[in-house]
């Protein structure tokens, strides 16, 4: 028999980030009990790491912003696809989120009226994003988890979940390890909130950690849940590219924000070469206004370095592919230029943009209030996830929850800096919040006891595998996946590549059933490795499914071969799921409708 | 590319060793890349805590050729490498597996910190009128990225072992966070004087010295904290006022 320790609560929160957090203290603020779940430490979830801000329209700094406006931005940064209706309650209850949390203690930077200031972040129309500095995310996770450990919550860090546990269709339960002893443990629960974050480790150049393995998205499939909109994962414009080591992190899009520009090696401000027709009214045509917007002129339009990540990342691939590359094969982005303009540039660099200042310095020995930094596209964030309604964030399973990156719908086709954190609080409450009640209903269940068993055989089988002299290593299963979906289903598409690549994660799937790690179960990171590597390859064959299948180009998703948008493709959300002979199944729903209100502000905000 | 000696820390609770692995280091490598190059290449059961890379998350505290210090944000070409690097956990907390230790105990910690609580809102919608400055005044101690370095080398907890009678310098920068916090007014003296044992800070300021985030601990949080636990009391005229109120 397996040996575990069993946890009993009512809402079980999978995840620690600022959606995880946020659905804790919700729920416990319900009255049921909570346990939450987290990879690491407390406090280190990928939220942490969030630099440029929290989107709501507060009207702060520019009284024209309002919920109608911030919705409009947010469908045409998704291009549609959103579902319409968390577009909506994003955008209406983001505000009372974000003042909510300075209730909490949290301090952001301020207007001259003592108001919290907002910031300009890409597709957004007016200054949007609460922040401070540039460690927003530092600043709101540590809120929600000092406010957190106040309010009843049970934490459980530093262990993984790897199985969700069910009764007839309704979720029940967990099943995981912690990292120290390695020991089992098992979590009952009546409602499981996921809140896991993404699945940028699929790919070799991300800003993302190595907790991004895409397990909630895994675990609700396994679990019957839909996965929706995989095909569209964000390829963020900005990483650094020199030194190696520190490829794919992270160059915020604040430096734009705050007047950086894009060059290439010909020193031409490619950006402006490249404006599409859906933005064009409200993009700058020369770089005086372009720099005019960045310092809040409120009759200048946005520089083109301001555009969505999608198309700010592909036209920094054209560069690099078209020989204008920099040095080491990124392109130029440029804040030290901006002493031409401003007295005291170097001080307001560093006071803006802090954390970048230190990055650069410490990591590649450049000083950017001196001298331009290269970057290149990274992968960043999945705007496809488990499928949710949009009122309670509850997925087609009874009883299981999803929020913040794991979930979809809210972003479509692509997401739009800053609504990223704001979703986080937004729904995170609402799944917290109907999770607990979910759980107030939900009758008593039962774990299957030869279910578990099974489950921790099937843990141990790349410790037991050590002796076999055929098991591979699991980095290596790692690293070969990594590379094939940078290379085949990175930025630039073809059904080709794709089928190909489907073709490889068949093979490594085979393979990774056979891994094997020396050592013992205590704090093993190869054999959390090979645990992970099921989730990887999951979401891997996820994204490339629905990247075929999907033949048009539109926001993050790009196909060399259907280069342009189809109306017809436009209608339809892709759907996967698990069908019961293990294969992966794919469907077309039609996108939700808008309703007669969000169809005229659509049109008005053209 | 050359090849540098990692001498990395292996063993548990019950002890351990140094190991040295021969690594291949290229331009730009920082010691976190290193120790992820030995347990992809030649000890796949390696234990290290990272998750950011870029110094943001605290998670990869180590004692670098002694020093306390973020792998990910160490450069190998900022050490000498014709001599081993030796990488061992931080010594000041319990040994749990290789580079991982128990920092459990200053969860706890920040638990016993009473929490934040604001007073109340000056406009119509709930919210406050903060200024700029008030923000910039506390900003310092909020950037704080619980490593917990400046724990390990605090010699009350490293060398005294005061766990259950001292918070810690980043225990006093969160106190200080929140004593200096435009908002709040709860009142933390107290804590600060007896539970928190801010008097065994006798000033050294070698927590100062590793943090990472560059705080001022011992300067802008710790020395103005004793100052107002100081004019509380052990100013007479104070005390003696507060004898006569009951204040
Ligand atoms: C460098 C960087 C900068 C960013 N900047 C911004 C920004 O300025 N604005 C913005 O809006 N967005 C930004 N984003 C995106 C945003 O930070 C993330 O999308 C968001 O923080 C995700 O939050 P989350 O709560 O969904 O997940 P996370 O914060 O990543 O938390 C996931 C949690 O789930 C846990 N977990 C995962 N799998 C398991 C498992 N199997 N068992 C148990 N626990 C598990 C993890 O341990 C972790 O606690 C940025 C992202 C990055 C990487
Ligand atoms: S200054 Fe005080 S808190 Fe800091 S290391 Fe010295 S004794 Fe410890
Ligand atoms: S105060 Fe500095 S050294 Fe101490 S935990 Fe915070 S960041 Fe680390
Ligand atoms: S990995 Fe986050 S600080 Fe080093």
């Amino acid at each position: 028999m397996a040996d575990y320790r069993t946890h009993e609560y009512d809402v079980l929160v999978i995840g620690a980030g600022g959606a995880g957090l946020r659905a804790a203290i919700e729920a416990s603020a319900q009255g049921v009990s909570v346990g939450i779940v987290c990879k690491s430490l407390l406090g280190k979830a990928h939220t942490v790491m969030a630099e440029g801000g929290i989107a709501a329209a507060m009207a702060n700094v520019d009284e024209r912003d309002g919920w109608r406006v911030h919705f409009s931005d947010t469908m045409r940064g998704g291009q549609y696809l959103n579902n319409s209706h968390m577009a909506q309650i994003h955008a209406k209850e983001a505000p009372e989120r974000v003042r909510e949390l300075e209730g909490w203690g949290a301090l952001f930077d301020r207007t001259q009226e003592g108001r919290i200031l907002q910031r300009n972040f890409g597709g957004h129309r007016y200054p949007r994003l609460a922040h401070v500095g540039d460690r927003t995310g530092l600043e709101m996770i540590r809120t929600l988890q000092d406010h957190g450990i106040h309010q009843g919550v049970q934490v459980h860090m530093e262990c993984t979940v790897v199985r969700l546990l069910k009764e007839g269709d309704r979720v029940i339960g967990a099943f995981g390890y912690e990292r120290e002893k390695g020991r089992f443990l098992l979590f009952k629960a009546k409602a499981v909130v996921l809140a896991t974050g993404g699945i940028g480790r699929a790919y070799k150049i991300t800003s993302n950690s190595w907790e991004y393995t895409g397990d909630g998205h895994t675990l609700a499939y396994d679990a019957g849940a839909e996965l929706i909109d995989m095909e569209f994962v964000q390829f963020h414009p900005t990483g650094m590219v020199w030194p190696p080591s520190v490829r794919g992190i992270l160059v915020t899009e604040g430096v734009r924000g705050e007047g950086g520009i894009l060059y290439n090696s010909e020193n031409k401000r490619f950006m402006f070469d490249d404006i599409p027709d859906l933005y064009k009214d409200q993009t700058a045509d020369n770089e005086d206004e372009g720099w005019r917007y960045t310092q809040g002129d409120r009759d200048a339009r946005r520089p083109p370095e301001l555009l969505t990540r999608d198309h700010v990342a592909r036209c920094i691939v054209r560069e690099i592919k078209e020989g204008r590359g920099s040095e080491h094969g990124g392109v130029y982005l440029d804040i030290a230029w901006i002493k031409e303009r401003l007295p005291n540039a170097e001080e307001h660099i560093k006071k803006k943009l802090p954390s970048m200042y230190h990055q650069f310095k410490e990591l590649a020995g450049i000083e950017i209030t001196k001298e331009p930094m290269e970057v290149g596209p990274t992968t960043h964030y999945v705007m496809g996830g488990i499928r949710v309604d949009a009122e309670t964030q509850m997925s087609n399973v009874p009883g299981l929850f999803a929020a913040g990156e794991c979930g979809a719908g809210l972003h479509g086709a692509n997401r739009l800096g800053g609504n990223s954190l704001s979703d986080l609080l937004v729904f995170g409450k609402r799944a917290g919040e109907h999770a607990a009640r979910f759980a107030k209903d939900a009758k008593a269940s039962a774990v299957n006891e030869a279910e578990v068993e099974n489950i921790a055989i099937e843990c141990l089988a790349p410790l037991e595998n050590s002796e076999e002299p055929n098991g591979e290593g699991p980095f290596q299963i790692q690293y070969e996946l990594q590379d094939l979906m940078q290379d085949l289903v990175g930025i630039v598409r073809t059904k080709k590549e794709i089928e190909e690549a489907l073709e490889r994660i068949q093979e490594l799937k085979k393979r990774s059933k056979t891994v094997s790690v020396p050592g013992n179960r205590e704090y093993n990171g190869g054999w959390h490795t090979a645990l992970d590597l099921h989730n990887l390859l999951t979401v891997s064959e996820a994204i490339a499914r629905a990247a075929l299948a999907r033949e048009e180009s539109r926001g993050a998703h790009f196909r060399e071969d259907f280069p342009a948008k189809s109306d017809d493709e436009a209608k339809t959300n892709v759907v996967l799921n698990k069908e019961s002979d293990g294969d992966m199944a794919l469907v077309r729903q039609p996108v939700v409708e808008l309703t007669s209100e969000m169809s005229e502000i659509i049109k008005e905000m053209k | 590319m050359p090849t540098v000696t990692f001498r990395v820390w292996r063993g548990d609770s019950e002890g351990g060793d140094y190991q040295d692995y021969p690594t291949e280091v290229s331009e730009g490598m920082v010691v976190l890349d290193a120790i992820h190059d030995i347990q992809a290449q030649q000890a796949n059961d390696l234990a290290v805590r990272w998750n950011c890379k870029a110094g943001k998350c605290g998670s990869c505290s180590a004692e670098i050729n002694g020093q306390p210090k973020l792998m990910c944000m160490t450069r190998i070409s900022d050490l000498p490498i014709d001599e081993p690097i030796t990488v061992e956990p931080m010594r000041a907390f319990p040994s749990l597996r290789d580079l991982v230790t128990d920092v459990s105990w200053n969860y706890e910690v920040k638990k016993k910190i009473k929490k934040f609580k604001p007073r109340d809102p000056d406009f119509e919608d709930g919210t406050w009128n903060i200024q700029q400055e008030d923000v910039d005044r506390v900003q310092e101690f909020r950037k704080c990225i619980e490593c917990y370095l400046c724990q390990d080398v605090c010699h009350v907890l490293r060398e005294h072992q005061k766990h259950d009678e001292f918070i810690g310098p980043r225990f006093l920068v969160y106190a200080a966070s929140l004593e200096m916090h435009p908002l709040d007014v709860e009142d933390r003296l107290e804590d600060l004087k007896k539970a928190n044992g801010i008097g065994y800070c006798n000033i050294t300021k070698c927590c100062t010295k590793v943090c990472p985030e560059h705080i001022t601990i011992t300067d802008n949080a710790i020395i103005p904290l004793k100052e107002r636990v100081v004019d509380r009391y052990y100013d007479p005229i104070k005390k003696l006022l507060r004898v006569i109120t009951g204040g």
